[in-house]
C-alpha cells in the first residue's frame, strides 16, 4: 500500500491524492513518477546506499537541510562512515534524516520498528512518536504490531488482503472490534462457539471446548467472544456464583513479565495481572487458579467466513 | 588406502599443473628475454601491436557504451521472452570461432545478409579495419553483457527505489546508484571481454583476413610468423601472456578491493551456465 502511494507500485483502481493534488486515478489514467510525489518513504530495510557516506546519503534528498537534520537525529559525527559501519539504530536515524531532507509533504514509514530488537524497539517507538508529533506531517505507517499502531497512530486500520476490516481510533478497535480478527490483533484471546440469547439482557456461549459463558451482547448462531486480558482477574478460590461473572478454571500455563505486569495463561485465556496480586495469588506454572471476567466487558461477535491474512495499519498524523 | 588416494590426488594435480605452465615456460624460457623484448621493436610485430590496441579499443568502447545500458535494461525489467533473450545474448560465449567467423560473412559479407544494403552505401566490411573490431564485438561482448546483468541484477532493488522516492529521475538513479553498485562486477566484466577480444584469431581470419598493418591483429600475427621468424612469434606471444595476467589478476583483485559481495572469476563460470533460468 505505501509502494502505491509512493508511486513504486501501479493499483488496478482507485486514488492517490494528497490535498488537492492527484497522484493516481485509475480512471482518469493519472499517474506521476514517483520522483513527483513528495513523499518520505522509510523502508523496512532502511535502502541506504552502500556506496556513499552517511552524508551523501542524507544529501541525496536535498541539500539545503541536510546538515541540519544530521544534527537533529544525533548522527553527524557519523557523516562520514558507512552504512555497513553503522549500528541498526544509527540506520534508522539516517534513513529518517534522509527521508526527511527531501522535504516531504507526506511521511511512509514500513514497518519502522521490525528490524530492531525488542530494547531498542523500545526507545526508537518513543523517539518516533516524539518525532511525528514534532513534525505535524501527514504520516501512514505500516506495522503487524497493535501496540505500534496504539501508540504511533491517531488512526489505526485494520487491513487485511488489501482491504481495510475496520478504521478508527485505538481505543474504538479495542471497545467495538469489528470482527474476531481485529479483536485478536486488538490483544483480545478468543473463545469460538455458538452463542443462544436467553432472554434476559444476556447471551450463552458454548464454546467448542465445552464451557459456558455469558455475554450481554445479543447474538445468535455461530460466534467468537472477545476478552480481553486486562478483564480478567485470577483467584485461588471461584468467586460468588453469579450469571453476570464468567469464572473458568485452569492451571497456570505461563507467566511471562511486560513491564512491571505479568501476562498470565490460563487455560484458554490470558489475564494480566499487577506484579503485586500475582506475588500476593503465588502464581506459578502448573498452579490452578480461577480466571473470572465480566458478562458485560465480554463482546460477541459473528465467527468469519475462512481465515485470513495478518496485516495491521496505522496511521499518524 | 587412504594414503594411496592422497597421493592420487597429488598426482592428478602435479600433472595439471605442469601441464598447463609448461607452453607458458617454453615462452620465456627458450630464448633470452633480452632478445624476446629486441624482437617487439620488428616492424611486423609493432604493426600487429598497434592493430591490435585500435581495435580492441574501439571495440571495448563500444562493448561498454552500448551493453552497459542493455545490461540494465534486461536485469530490471521482467518481460515475456527475456530468459530466451539473454540465452541468445550468451550463445557466442560458447560458439565455436568458425562459426562466428562464417556468420559475420553471411551477415556483412558482399553477399551476406546486409551486403546489398551495405554496398549501396559504398561500404564493404570484409577484409577491413571495421571487420576486426566487428568480430572482437561478436565474440567479446557477451563476456562483458552477461556479466553487467548480474550485476545490476545483485543490485538492491529497495535502493533503487529509495533513490526514486528521494526524487531522482530514472537517469539519475543509474548513473548515482546503479551504476556505482554494480561497479565491481561491471569491471570484472570488462576485463574478461577486453582479454577474450585481444585474444580473438578464428572469426578474425575468417571475415577480416590477416593483412599485416591493416588486420593482422597480434594472434594472426603469430601464427603468420611462425613460419618465418619464430623468434618474433615467441615475443608476441611472451606479449600476449603478459597482458593477459594483468587482466586476470585485476579480475581476481578488484572484488577484493572493493569488498562487494560481488563477483570473482569464478562466479562468472558458474553464472554463465545458470542465467539462462534467471
Amino acid at each position: 500500500m505505501l509502494r502505491a502511494v509512493a508511486g513504486l507500485a501501479r493499483p488496478g483502481n482507485g486514488r492517490v491524492a494528497l490535498g488537492d493534488e492527484t497522484w493516481f486515478d485509475a480512471a482518469k489514467s493519472i499517474d506521476l513518477r514517483p520522483e513527483e510525489r513528495s513523499v518520505g518513504f522509510l523502508f523496512q530495510g532502511y535502502a541506504l546506499f552502500p556506496h556513499l557516506s552517511v552524508a551523501d546519503n542524507v544529501a541525496f534528498g536535498g541539500r539545503r537541510r541536510a546538515g541540519e537534520l544530521l544534527e537533529r537525529f544525533g548522527v553527524s559525527h557519523l557523516a562520514e562512515a558507512r552504512p555497513t559501519e553503522l549500528s541498526g539504530g544509527e540506520r534508522q536515524r539516517v534513513a529518517l534524516a534522509r527521508a526527511l531532507a527531501r522535504e516531504p509533504r507526506v511521511l511512509l514509514l514500513d514497518e519502522p520498528l521490525s528490524a530492531l530488537d525488542a530494547e531498542t524497539g523500545a526507545t526508537v517507538r518513543a523517539e518516533l512518536a516524539a518525532l511525528l508529533a514534532e513534525l505535524s506531517l501527514p504520516t501512514l505507517l505500516v506495522t503487524h504490531d497493535f501496540e505500534d499502531a496504539a501508540t504511533l497512530g491517531d488512526r489505526v486500520g485494520v487491513l487485511v488482503e488489501g482491504r481495510v476490516r475496520q478504521l478508527g481510533s485505538a481505543a474504538e478497535l479495542v471497545s467495538a472490534p469489528a470482527d474476531p480478527f481485529v479483536a485478536r490483533l486488538a490483544g483480545g484471546t478468543l473463545l469460538h462457539g455458538v452463542a443462544r440469547p436467553l432472554g434476559n439482557g444476556l447471551t450463552e456461549l458454548r464454546t467448542d471446548e465445552g464451557l459456558c459463558i455469558y455475554s450481554t451482547d445479543d447474538l445468535a448462531g455461530r460466534s467468537a467472544a472477545v476478552v480481553y486480558p486486562w478483564d480478567v482477574s485470577l483467584s485461588r478460590d471461584p468467586p460468588a456464583a453469579d450469571s453476570r461473572q464468567n469464572a473458568i478454571d485452569g492451571t497456570v500455563l505461563s507467566a511471562v513479565p511486560v513491564g512491571n505486569r505479568l501476562r498470565v495463561r490460563v487455560g484458554p485465556l490470558v489475564a494480566e495481572i499487577t506484579a503485586a496480586s500475582a506475588e500476593r495469588l503465588g502464581v506459578a506454572e502448573g498452579e490452578p487458579m480461577v480466571a473470572s471476567f465480566k458478562a458485560g466487558t465480554t463482546r460477541l461477535l459473528p465467527a468469519p467466513a475462512g481465515a485470513a491474512r495478518t496485516e495491521g495499519e496505522g496511521s499518524g498524523h | 588406502m587412504r594414503r594411496g588416494f592422497d597421493l592420487l590426488l597429488l598426482a592428478a594435480t602435479t600433472i595439471t599443473v605442469a601441464f598447463l605452465i609448461l607452453p607458458l615456460a617454453g615462452l620465456f624460457l627458450r630464448v633470452p628475454i633480452g632478445e624476446l623484448i629486441a624482437q617487439l621493436g620488428s616492424p611486423a610485430a609493432l604493426d600487429a601491436l598497434l592493430v591490435s590496441l585500435k581495435t580492441s579499443v574501439i571495440a571495448h568502447v563500444i562493448i561498454l557504451l552500448v551493453g552497459t545500458p542493455a545490461a540494465y535494461l534486461l536485469a530490471m525489467r521482467r518481460f515475456r521472452g527475456r530468459g530466451a533473450l539473454v540465452a541468445l545474448i550468451e550463445l557466442p560465449l560458447v560458439l565455436p570461432p568458425a562459426v562466428a567467423g562464417i556468420g559475420l560473412l553471411a551477415a556483412f559479407g558482399r553477399r551476406g545478409l546486409l551486403g546489398g544494403e551495405l554496398e549501396a552505401f559504398g561500404v564493404s566490411l570484409p577484409f577491413t579495419q571495421a571487420a576486426v573490431i566487428l568480430a572482437i564485438l561478436f565474440v567479446a561482448s557477451p563476456f562483458y553483457v552477461r556479466q553487467a546483468i548480474s550485476s545490476f541484477e545483485s543490485v538492491d532493488r529497495e535502493v533503487l527505489d529509495a533513490a526514486r522516492t528521494l526524487g531522482a529521475t530514472p537517469r539519475r538513479v543509474f548513473g548515482r546508484v546503479a551504476l556505482p553498485m554494480a561497479w565491481a562486477g561491471l569491471s570484472v566484466g570488462s576485463a574478461l571481454a577486453f582479454a577474450r577480444g585481444l585474444g580473438e584469431f578464428g572469426a578474425t581470419i575468417m571475415f577480416a583476413g590477416s593483412l599485416p598493418g591493416v588486420t593482422e591483429t597480434l594472434p594472426l600475427a603469430i601464427y603468420a610468423e611462425l613460419d618465418t621468424d619464430f623468434t618474433t612469434a615467441l615475443a608476441l606471444g611472451a606479449l600476449l601472456v603478459l597482458v593477459s595476467g594483468a587482466l586476470l589478476l585485476l579480475v581476481r583483485l578488484l572484488p577484493a578491493w572493493t569488498s562487494s559481495p560481488s563477483t570473482s572469476l569464478f562466479r562468472f563460470a558458474r553464472s554463465s551456465s545458470g542465467s539462462t533460468s534467471a
